[in-house]
């Protein structure tokens, strides 16, 4: 028998080196995952705070509405409405994995095998994040937009600084890439790049150009809106990437701090359209590993216990009726579908034989998961994975809510035979980042004539934006463009139901 | 693989200080109306203590694209008696899958701890004292020296003697250099030593010890010490408030209460904004003494009134120790009015003469009985002759308190921030 890897609910330095030791030996021997390398943190609850603030990352540039969260998050924490997360992890190369102080030695082993070995593993695989992000470059491209902003401010005013990025932060969901094609960012040839051009201003600059006649503007209206939308590169649906390429009139800094929250934007991309199998993969690996620590006699019953009671409070899905119902728990249906596949593939039944003839009664559940958690994203991984048996399991039923419908909420399909494909079809559909977010992208700007940009919504089932908030956004986008904005809300037919114009604000030298 | 355990709680705190800031201040008007509103249903002690405040979020939005109304369709779990086809009602219980609490808007109004120090700081922000005008003076004194440590070099009249012993009696002690004693009595040994070996032998240990405590100095250069000093710059703006209060039998305990309400709210004003303020405390029944902070706020007394001898008093302070030409004087009065007949003309007199022309400023706060209406009863005989002299054109400001929460207002009021006319007429 090996020995225990600690006893009771302390640990010291030592402890974690030998959990982690153990956990890296299940999680690479048994799973056979591929991690990289894992740096452990340890940290308070102030400090978990303040990774908080700044959607988890270790350092970030300074604005005010990370104040804001930080503020509200403090007020909630010392009431106790909020607990704290055990752990941030970081998809990083290395992996950095925080861990509150506060927690007992089973629930940093607990936390260890979720997020050092878990996420890890899903981070350096998946293809959204193979795609998308540079894990090697984020820590170092942080750092120089901290700086960057830092020095932004110094040169050019803290407000000019903070108006930009007000703006930016307000189109920051719409500053996402979504279909690949361009190649992969590399954050560290970014970090030069925008140094050299720096560089370049200063060398090259010469202020008697500004002196010389320009000729005669000529005429483009001959341009056809075919050719224009095409230099354009119209329709676009990068909000921010459009500003950066085509505003007229910002400055080149203001242009660089639109790329820096669009490549944070980016950054954070699939880990929205992966939060179920995230944290369902991470949850599984803790199980699995923890399962085994306890069989290796590694961890006492009591501490297995203790484990137990976290890992079910976490993977608990209240039903709809429930007060504390608020959506599926990516946690739980994650870890659901994981462990029903390693059914299916271990000891399928005849219907799992029917559905999922891929996979059924395969026998290499790792080979299977780990091909999984490398091909899909939430949305494809209901759509592919959810068993009629896990349906029954959740009792999930789909209700179908059209406004003009006097008699009510219609059910439109419960888990019974007529029912499972439509409800995993519209679980799938509502994992599906595209259904999410408001389908909006520049169609056109008049550069000829007023230089109005102008935006389509498509309307999805009726779904308008919220006035008051799209006006704000607009406000924005208009300050950018420093010309006006108008936005279209159009239909799947092409129906004008409203429209948005907004002109720009003066440059508030004025407005203190 | 090689794994790396970081402890990071000892890194310093307060990351988030920065941003916290910069929220702050740019919620600082709301921040302020509110810090305001929470002050005035709070002891004095407790807007010491910074708290929690409430600030809409109005001005604070972070806009994003989102959607509203249309169709929705959900899939949800736990289904017990529904079937394909049925119709939930909207506004039952049976339909409770709108989004619960907590979604949505819930965030129109905002709560947040602010510090001490923030509170306060809000809270005082646009006060200041009136008319600092004395400043020029000041300003061309030339700066003080004040002691600050000590260092290896200087000049030998700023050698420091006791610390250069000190030092350099732990290096004797450190290096093992011989004591006095030690050699005295190895020479007496010599001395009484009859054995020529063992003698050869005490001379032999003599001269090493006499060589290493030549080796050794008793005072080294390395010991030396010289006093530091620093130039410190002299106060901008020198300023002097005089705190009048009326302690007598008629005050009631509420007066009082309001008063010194007042004043301790004056006091940590001063104290956090004007690092150069003098503050002098003069209680004053028919008698009049200055007091220290401990006894003004907290030491019971009792008497009849004279307004007069408090002015006298202040009077005399001022000519010994506050020259009018370097000083900006400010005076503020408590007192509920009384005043006895005999004593007001020597009042007005004294504030006419020789008060109010060394004066920049002098508040007059008249507290009155709780619920007492100022209509109810006729001016007092201290706010109507203050009154008249503020008519021909004395530089007093009056203000009548009767309620604890008027205290924070007319605290406000009279120590607002006013834009000179210079500062107008600047674009």
């Amino acid at each position: 028998m090996t020995a225990r890897l600690f006893e009771g609910a302390d640990w010291d330095f030592h402890t974690l080196q030998r959990i982690t030791d153990a956990c890296e030996e299940v999680a690479l021997k048994d799973l056979g995952l591929d991690v990289y390398p894992n740096q452990i943190e340890v940290i308070t609850a102030e400090q978990m705070l303040d990774a908080y603030s700044s959607v988890g990352m270790p350092l970030f540039y300074k604005h005010w509405s990370f104040g804001k969260h930080f503020a509200f998050h403090e007020a909630s924490y010392r009431k106790g409405l909020m607990g704290l997360a055990y752990e941030i992890v970081i998809n990083s190369s290395p992996c950095i994995s925080y861990l509150m102080e506060e927690n007992t030695a089973t629930m940093q082993t607990l936390v260890i095998a979720h997020a050092a070995f878990g996420h890890n593993h899903f981070f350096k695989n998946n293809y959204l994040f193979k795609q998308w992000t540079d894990a090697d470059g984020i820590l170092d491209y942080l750092d120089f937009a901290k700086n960057y902003v830092m020095q932004c401010e110094e040169r050019y005013g803290r407000t000019e600084v903070e108006r930009t990025l007000d703006a930016a932060h307000a189109l920051m969901s719409h500053g996402i890439d979504r279909y690949p094609g361009k190649k992969k960012l590399d954050l560290r040839a970014e970090e030069k790049r925008a140094g050299r051009r720096r560089q370049h201003e200063e060398e090259v600059f010469n202020d008697l150009w500004r002196t010389v006649p320009a000729g005669k503007s000529k005429s483009r209206s001959t341009l056809s809106i075919e050719r224009r939308r095409k230099l354009l590169g119209l329709p676009q649906e990068n909000l921010l990437y459009f500003l950066e390429k085509s505003a007229p009139r910002l400055a080149p800094w203001q242009r660089e701090l639109l790329r820096i929250v669009r490549h944070i934007a980016q950054y954070f991309y699939p880990q929205s359209q992966t939060k179920v199998m995230n944290e369902g993969t991470a949850t599984y690996v803790h199980y699995r590993i923890m399962t085994k620590l306890h069989q290796q006699g590694r961890i006492t019953d009591g501490n297995f216990l203790e484990f137990l009671g976290s890992h079910t409070n976490v993977v608990f899905q209240p039903e709809f009726d429930d007060p504390r119902f608020s959506g599926f728990n990516p946690y739980a249906l994650g870890f659901a579908v994981m462990q029903d596949i390693e059914r299916i593939v271990t000891n399928p039944e005849d219907e799992d034989r029917e559905w999922f003839p891929d996979i059924a009664g395969r026998n290499d559940v790792m080979g299977v998961l780990r091909d999984v958690w490398a091909n899909y994203r939430d949305e494809s991984f209901i759509g592919q994975f959810l068993s009629p048996r896990l349906m029954r399991h959740f009792r999930m039923f789909h209700l179908h809510d059209d406004p003009e419908e006097r008699a009510g909420i219609r059910v439109d399909a419960i888990h019974d035979e007529r029912g499972f494909r439509r409800v995993r079809r519209e679980l799938a559909r509502q994992h599906d980042v595209g259904y999410i977010d408001a389908n909006i992208e520049v169609v056109d700007v008049d550069l000829s004539g007023d230089r109005r940009l102008i935006l389509h919504h498509h309307v999805i089932k009726g779904s308008q934006l919220n006035e008051t908030d799209a006006k704000r956004v607009l406000q924005h986008l208009a300050d950018l463009w420093t010309y006006d904005v108008a936005l279209i809300e159009v239909d799947a037919n092409d129906k004008v139901l409203r429209e948005y114009v907004v002109s720009p604000r003066p440059i508030p030298a004025a407005v203190a | 693989m090689p794994i790396h355990i970081i402890d990071r709680r000892l890194n310093p705190g307060g990351k988030s200080l920065e941003n916290r800031q910069r929220f702050l201040r740019r919620a600082k008007s709301l921040v302020q109306g509110a810090v305001k509103k929470t002050s005035q249903e709070r002891d004095i002690k407790d807007v010491l203590e910074g708290g929690e405040v409430t600030i809409p979020l109005d001005g604070m939005h972070e806009p994003r694209f989102r959607r509203e109304g249309g169709t929705r369709d959900m899939v949800l779990p736990g289904n017990k008696k529904f079937i394909e086809g049925d119709y939930l009602q909207r506004s039952g219980q049976g339909s409770a899958k709108d989004s619960g609490p907590g979604e949505g808007d819930s965030e129109d109004a905002f709560r947040f701890v602010l510090s001490r120090d923030e509170f306060v700081d809000l809270f005082l922000d646009d006060l200041e004292l009136p008319d600092l005008a004395k400043r020029k003076i000041a300003q061309t004194e030339s700066e003080g020296i004040q002691r600050a440590g000590y260092t290896t070099s200087g000049s030998p009249a700023n050698i420091s003697v006791s610390r250069t012993v000190k030092l350099a009696l732990a290096r004797r002690i450190a290096l093992k250099r011989p004591r006095k004693e030690e050699i005295e009595e190895l020479e007496a040994a010599i001395a009484a030593c009859t054995d020529e070996d063992e003698r050869t032998e005490l001379i032999a240990q003599l001269e090493a010890l006499k060589a290493k405590s030549k080796r050794i100095p008793f005072i080294d250069p390395l010991d030396i010490r010289y006093r530091r000093f620093e130039t410190v710059p002299r106060p901008v703006a020198q300023a002097v408030m005089f705190c009048l209060m009326d302690v007598s039998g008629s005050m009631s305990e509420h007066m009082k209460d309001l008063a010194k309400r007042f004043y301790m709210l004056l006091y940590v004003f001063l104290k956090r904004r004007y690092k150069h303020v003098e503050i002098v405390f003069i209680r004053h029944t028919d008698r009049a003494e200055e007091v220290d902070e401990q006894t003004f706020f907290y030491g019971p007394a009792s008497g009849g009134t004279l307004v007069s001898s408090a002015l006298q008093a202040m009077h005399e302070i001022v000519r010994e120790r506050f020259n009018p030409s370097d000083w900006n004087i400010y005076a503020a009065q408590a007192s509920d009015g009384d005043n006895s007949y005999s004593d007001g003309e020597l009042t007005g007199l004294l504030l006419t003469d020789k008060i109010l022309p060394v004066c920049q400023f002098f508040a007059y706060l008249e507290v009155g009985e709780s619920g007492g209406s100022a209509f109810d009863l006729s001016d007092s005989s201290l706010w109507t002759l203050y009154e008249r002299l503020r008519n021909s054109g004395a530089p007093l400001s009056m203000r009548k308190v009767s309620e604890r929460s008027e205290i924070f207002p007319v605290f406000h009021d009279l120590f607002q921030r006013r834009e000179t006319a210079q500062e107008k007429a600047a674009p």
